[in-house]
């Protein structure tokens, strides 16, 4: 889906010289992501699975025109990272970091805001677009087949779990992305439904949800109010969530009353927005 | 993580706000020297981390410092819903003219911290914002701007019923708040009520800060201390100790996945289904085997638990590696419960063949492992 991800996504791994950012950094290449290079401070020159090193992500994009990146570096380096990104131009920052404080997240979002870029994330498992086999992310890609359905979700597993049940369903994925499991995230279901409703290869949208904030119950209202033409279907994971404790994600918490699954639930049906029980009937009530 | 009404207190002051004379007291005696120090009444308050302590009787007047012993007796060891009470902030009483009401917080949908400020302090913001709208100034903070003395000025110059004087030394309080929440990356910081004295002053008599537990490595002062501060069970206690992402829940399947979401799911899975989850238990990505076992052990150990439930969707996580720590598990447990296991993805065969060699049931899919579980 263009303005995220797609066939000119020239990407960069900021971190690719630890664990994780090799690993997921030759997972991408043998998805057919074309990784143009790597960045880690202070170990340019090196090469990781081929790709080349470089001290900082300027150089990456003045000499291999990186528009991508994708950042693996640690919680208390991350937001200097994401900054470095967007300074050097880049256009989409897929934020992988799980543990960011909230004050670094609000302040690169306000920054990549006023400078046109997308932040995904953070604590993202990041985006995967099927059709176009590329992947700026971490999900295993066998699970997902080339197809109709647009996926935004905050959950990581259970995305996958999703998408598996509408691979089976023979409908496959146009681009699913990961919205993060924190309070503070960049890219948000709103900005995903307008991408999704704008892509002509997304004939139907599921919004995985959860327990916490009121994202959900926005998207509702967005969906109710713009008369949204193609078909959605979400799903709110965490109806027994019980108040005041966090469920795993940083931003799965329900506070007073709100955050419930109830309300998020409710607030999709009144907009007339369907939401599934389980996991495998999201599929047949697209009903595309 | 969320700071005792003493610490946050300590920290105000340290910023130049002004709070009640008095101190903290771990025994009745203690009370009784800081209430004879003070010269005058009292009110003690119970440091405990839940709100509505005051309904729950954890906050007392005293008149002079032998009523304060016998409060301090009764009220140390006490408990107010399930927190024990271990120390005491004994304080003068003020002499309170008019209570206002400041806080910062993080509006997650605006990505902003938000400074809410009112004249009507005292009661919960909810209750002020239901009354009396009006009577709430918003402001919300431009990260890329900032925020400063002036827009506090502006926020403060809403309010018809205080002096021009009064809206100075509210706004001056707002402007430190904002310094107090960026310096020690606060989630909340709240003074209610920020007391006006019969003298005149600003007085913060009660005040909350809830610290980011993700930016205590800016915090060394935190360091240690992030994991004590919530109002756990004592498995949730264990689990934490152990690092495991665990919450206690009410009914009697045992619940134990990979990732927040596809666990939550699993706990409503089981509901459509008819069961209760008994817990939440998130054993995270590209787990070790040892993890699994614990995260095993800790929920059969759990009495109501009848039966558990494993949902794996592996990737990172690799299924063989989950399969040994189940086995690990079981074996070392000394309270054996059914157990019905799905797995799918990464070395899912490998995995299989463990858990099928040691006679543990596996499903493909969770659907089926839910509806299995509740029959075993």
């Amino acid at each position: 889906m263009k303005n995220i991800i797609d066939e000119n996504s020239r990407v960069i791994v900021q971190g690719i010289t630890g664990n994780e950012g090799r690993f997921h950094a030759e997972a991408m290449l043998r998805y057919g992501t074309k990784i143009v290079a790597g960045v880690t401070p202070g170990k340019g020159g090196q090469q990781v699975q081929g790709v080349l090193v470089y001290n900082t992500v300027s150089e990456a994009v003045s000499n291999h025109g990186a528009n991508t990146s994708i950042i693996f570096v640690p919680a208390r380096f991350a937001q200097s990272a994401v900054l470095e990104a967007i300074e050097a131009g880049i256009k989409t920052v897929v934020v992988i970091t799980e543990l960011i404080p909230q004050k670094d997240a609000i302040e690169f979002i306000a920054k990549a805001e006023k400078r046109g870029t997308i932040i995904v994330g953070p604590n993202t498992p990041g985006v995967i677009s099927p059709l176009k086999r590329v992947k700026v992310g971490i999900m295993p890609d066998h699970i997902f087949r080339a197809g109709i359905v647009g996926i935004a979700s905050r959950s990581g597993t259970l995305t996958y779990e999703i998408a598996w049940h509408i691979s089976n369903a023979g409908l496959g994925q146009s681009t699913c992305v990961g919205i993060g499991g924190d309070a503070i995230v960049g890219l948000d279901f709103i900005k995903l439904l307008e991408m999704f409703r704008d892509d002509e290869e997304t004939k139907g949208v599921v919004l995985v949800g959860e327990v916490g904030g009121k994202a959900e119950e926005l998207a509702a209202q967005y969906i109710s109010e713009t008369n949204y033409p193609k078909p959605v279907v979400a799903y709110i994971a965490g109806r027994l969530a019980p108040p005041e404790k966090r469920m795993g994600h940083a931003g799965a918490i329900v506070m007073g009353n709100v955050g419930t699954a109830k309300s998020k639930i409710d607030a999709f049906t009144n907009a007339g927005v369907t939401v599934a029980d389980k996991p495998s009937d999201i599929a047949k009530l697209l009903n595309i | 993580m969320k700071l005792f009404e003493f610490e946050a207190k300590d920290i105000l002051r340290k910023y130049g706000i002004a709070t009640p004379k008095g101190n903290i007291a771990n025994n009745p005696n203690e009370a009784e020297v800081i209430a004879k120090e003070i010269g005058k009444p009292v009110v003690l308050k119970s440091q405990v981390l839940v709100s509505g302590r005051g309904k729950s009787g954890g906050i007392v007047f005293a008149n002079d410092a032998t009523e304060a012993k016998k409060v301090a007796s009764n009220l140390i060891g006490s408990t107010i819903k399930g927190n024990i009470v271990n120390s005491l902030l004994v304080e003068e009483k003020l002499n309170i003219v008019e209570q206002l009401y400041a806080s910062i917080i993080i509006d997650r949908q605006a990505r902003r911290y938000v400074i809410l400020a009112s004249t009507s302090g005292g009661v919960d913001i909810e209750e002020i914002a239901l009354a009396s709208p009006e009577r709430i100034a918003r402001h919300w903070v431009d990260p890329a701007v900032g925020f400063s003395r002036h827009t506090a000025e502006l926020m403060t110059a809403q309010f018809s019923d205080i002096s021009q004087d009064d809206a100075a030394k509210f706004a001056s309080i707002i402007d430190t708040l904002y310094k107090v929440t960026i310096d020690y990356d606060a989630e909340l910081v709240e003074i209610n009520p920020l007391a006006k004295t019969k003298s005149g002053e600003f007085v913060a008599a009660d005040a909350r800060i809830i610290a980011d537990d993700n930016a205590v490595f800016r915090h060394p002062e935190f360091e240690g201390k992030s994991s004590l501060r919530v109002d756990d069970t004592p498995r949730e206690a264990e689990a934490r100790r152990q690092k495991l992402s665990y919450v206690d829940l009410s009914g009697d399947i045992g619940i134990i996945g990979n990732g927040a979401g596809l666990v939550m799911a699993t706990m409503d899975l089981v509901h459509v289904f008819g069961g209760r989850a008994a817990n939440f238990l998130d054993i995270g990505g590209g787990t070790q085997a040892d993890v699994i076992k614990r995260g095993l052990m800790l929920v059969m150990s759990k009495p109501e638990v009848k039966a558990v439930l494993v949902n794996i969707l592996g990737g990172i996580t690799r299924c063989d590696i989950v399969a040994q720590g189940i086995v690990q598990g079981l074996e070392e447990s000394s309270v054996k419960k059914p157990i019905a296991v799905r797995m799918m993805g990464t070395n899912e065969k490998e995995g299989a063949a463990i858990l099928r060699q040691a006679g543990v049931s596996i499903y493909p899919d969770m659907e089926t492992a839910a509806a299995e579980v509740l029959k075993l």
